[in-house]
């Protein structure tokens, strides 16, 4: 379960990092979506992972910690917002600037220079 | 009533924001008197909280009644009654400076401002690790939609930057409030700073790459070396009262260094204790000559503006990594000049361009100034407090600087802030000369500027000589508040105590 979990973790946030560092809006957009994920996973588990445990204090049993999730809420809502923002950001830009770059420039032009 | 007056800088800009987004088909006269007498009755309590703190209590507002270390906290001290009272100093020039038509280019100016004074107040005044988190939501989410304010390429282009950095940023900050959370096992940053002291040992690495996180996220935030680089394209593309505005978002990032870093990794932490303190100076000097480079660089007048917020980044950076109470009264005394001045040389720099008309605030030869007089005279008085030329406040508040380093620290601070200072001075009277002497002949163009412009800018120009004035009172008040950041214990045994002013 620990190492699924991990796993899981990490791959979201490769995923997410090599899609943030892309020179075009829209990867950049969905590397973001899914760092967010892997830090919500992240934020999840902070608290150590319980498995088995009731949601809430139960009597005298096991129970899981619950102030990552009221965390792990409130940041998927802030996360949510951001991406909205951040999309409708996106498509202003490209049609204000005429394309998708992040530096608001043609990629074509720079590539027939390079040729 | 009285005990409620440590959470009405957050709620009451929050009633306000709402009223004002609600309205927004309202009239524009009822937006601009409802927005003033919000920012203006913001300066009325935090004049209020002001003097609250100055004997030295220590204040905590325990949210829903849920005392600390449980609930969220809301603490007044020195320093963060010093922030809020900066903040609305500030929030009122540029509020009268919207006032004078930028308001009206595009909409809900006046309602996001005031949801981003609730967030800048909100990282002021929490306790709380993850609330500060929020409140960089809220001041950032208000950000973005006053960046675009006016809308505009260039203001598109830079804003895209600054959201995408901003998020990563954003979740940065996530990952080390969990990493913290993790070792310790609470997010109050006093009962935090309580038990740090006793964590296991095989805990300090996970501690150390918590807190080192924090620091990047600041950084960002305050736009040290590495992380500066989105800055001078936002400042420069924001709208006038925007840019002025933003001046206080570097020292929030500075304000979360000095407060997490004195609080919580204080002495009382043993081995983690001043962790950060290496790499700030470093960073800080670094910050300060790439920030120089870039002043001496710049070629329209807000872009040298936005690089002279970095230089003062810079300096207030290098001030935290001396890392003591004298380095510390007299970076606070320099973060109340600093904020106030930049944020009128931001206005001053959009009436340049209005009457400069297709020059804008390019340093070149343009046509001349109907009021260049006044703008020159205002421009004078705000590039000699900038460039730290006495007899104004930036002479002072460097000169506490310099006298603040100790022997190792001043072969590296005092060349690097002196000719960063100096090549202030160049770079600005530069753009002075060629702005209003180098002008083409022919007829003085442009409308008269709007009084609304006048009051905003001579408003804010204006504390630089009350500073002077006032530095005896203003110093003695930093020198306190530098003492109490200087002792956490007493700010953890006010809160974890069960006396405290909790309503």
């Amino acid at each position: 379960m620990e190492s699924l979990y991990a796993i899981t973790t990490g791959v979201l946030s490769a995923c997410g990092l090599y899609l943030t560092l892309r020179g075009r809006t829209f990867p950049v957009v969905v590397g973001l979506t899914l760092l967010s994920y892997a830090v919500n996973l992240f934020l999840f588990s902070m608290g150590g992972l319980t498995t088995d445990g009731a949601v809430v204090v139960n009597g005298d049993g096991d129970y899981a910690d619950p102030l990552p999730q009221a965390l792990v809420l409130t940041a998927i809502v802030i996360g949510f917002a951001m991406t909205a923002f951040a999309v409708i950001l996106a498509m202003r830009a490209r049609g204000d600037m005429g394309n998708d770059h992040v530096d608001g420039r043609k990629h074509e032009d720079r590539e027939e220079t390079r040729r | 009533m009285i005990q409620h007056l440590i959470v009405l800088p957050v709620v009451l800009p929050l009633v306000m924001g709402v009223v004002l987004l609600r309205s927004r088909f309202g009239s524009t006269r009822f937006k601009r008197i409802a927005s003033v007498a919000a920012t203006l009755a913001l300066a009325a309590i935090s004049l209020a909280l002001l003097l609250r703190a100055a004997d030295g209590e220590i204040a905590y507002y325990a949210l829903g009644g849920w005392q600390p270390p449980f609930g969220i906290v809301l603490v007044l001290d020195r320093l963060s009654a010093l922030m809020v009272m900066l903040t609305s100093v500030l929030a009122i020039g540029c509020v009268i400076f919207a006032c004078g038509g930028d308001d009206e280019k595009g909409s809900n100016f006046h309602g996001l401002f005031q949801l981003q004074l609730m967030g800048i107040n909100g990282a002021f005044l929490t306790g709380d690790l993850f609330n500060l988190f929020v409140f960089f939501e809220v001041l950032l989410l208000a950000s973005y939609a006053l960046l675009l304010h006016g809308g505009g390429k260039s203001r598109i282009q830079s804003a895209v930057h600054y959201v995408v950095l901003n998020l990563a940023g954003s979740a940065l900050f996530l990952i080390a409030v969990g990493v913290l959370y993790g070792a310790t096992g609470t997010l109050n940053m006093a009962d935090m700073a309580a038990r740090l002291g006793e964590l296991p040992a095989e805990r300090n690495g996970l501690v150390t790459a918590g807190a080192l996180l924090l620091l990047v996220v600041f950084g960002l935030k305050a736009a040290i070396l590495p992380l500066y680089f989105w800055l001078p394209r936002a400042y420069a593309a924001a709208p006038a009262p925007v840019a002025a505005l933003f001046a206080i978002m570097t020292k929030v990032g500075v304000y979360a260094i000095l407060r997490v870093y004195s609080l919580v990794f204080g002495e009382q932490a043993g081995e983690l204790a001043a962790l950060e303190q290496p790499w700030v100076w470093w960073m800080a000097l670094a910050t300060l000559v790439a920030a120089t480079i870039g002043v001496l660089a710049a070629r329209d007048l807000r872009l040298l503006v936005a690089y002279l917020v970095l230089v003062s980044a810079g300096t207030l950076l290098a001030g935290v990594g001396m890392n003591t109470p004298e380095a510390t009264a007299s970076l606070l005394y320099y973060l109340v000049h600093t904020t106030l001045v930049t944020g009128g040389l931001f206005l001053l720099a959009e009436m340049i361009a209005q009457q400069r008309g297709k020059a804008g605030t390019r340093i070149v030869k343009g046509r001349p100034l109907t009021q260049g007089g006044a703008l020159a005279g205002l421009f004078f008085l705000g590039a000699a407090a900038m460039a730290g030329l006495p007899p104004l406040s930036g002479a002072i508040g460097k000169a506490l600087l310099l006298h603040a380093a100790d022997a190792g620290q001043r072969p590296w601070l005092w060349p690097i802030l002196l000719i960063s200072g100096l090549c202030a001075i160049i770079a600005l009277s530069r753009a002075g000369s060629t702005l209003f002497w180098r002008s083409h002949e022919g007829e003085r163009g442009g409308e008269p500027l709007p009084r609304q412009q006048w009051i905003g800018v001579s408003l804010l120009l204006a504390t630089s000589p009350l500073l002077v004035a006032l530095a005896g009172p203003i110093s003695d008040y930093t020198q306190a508040t530098a003492a109490q950041l200087a002792d956490p214990g007493a700010l953890v045994s006010a809160l974890l105590s069960d006396n405290g002013g909790a309503p």
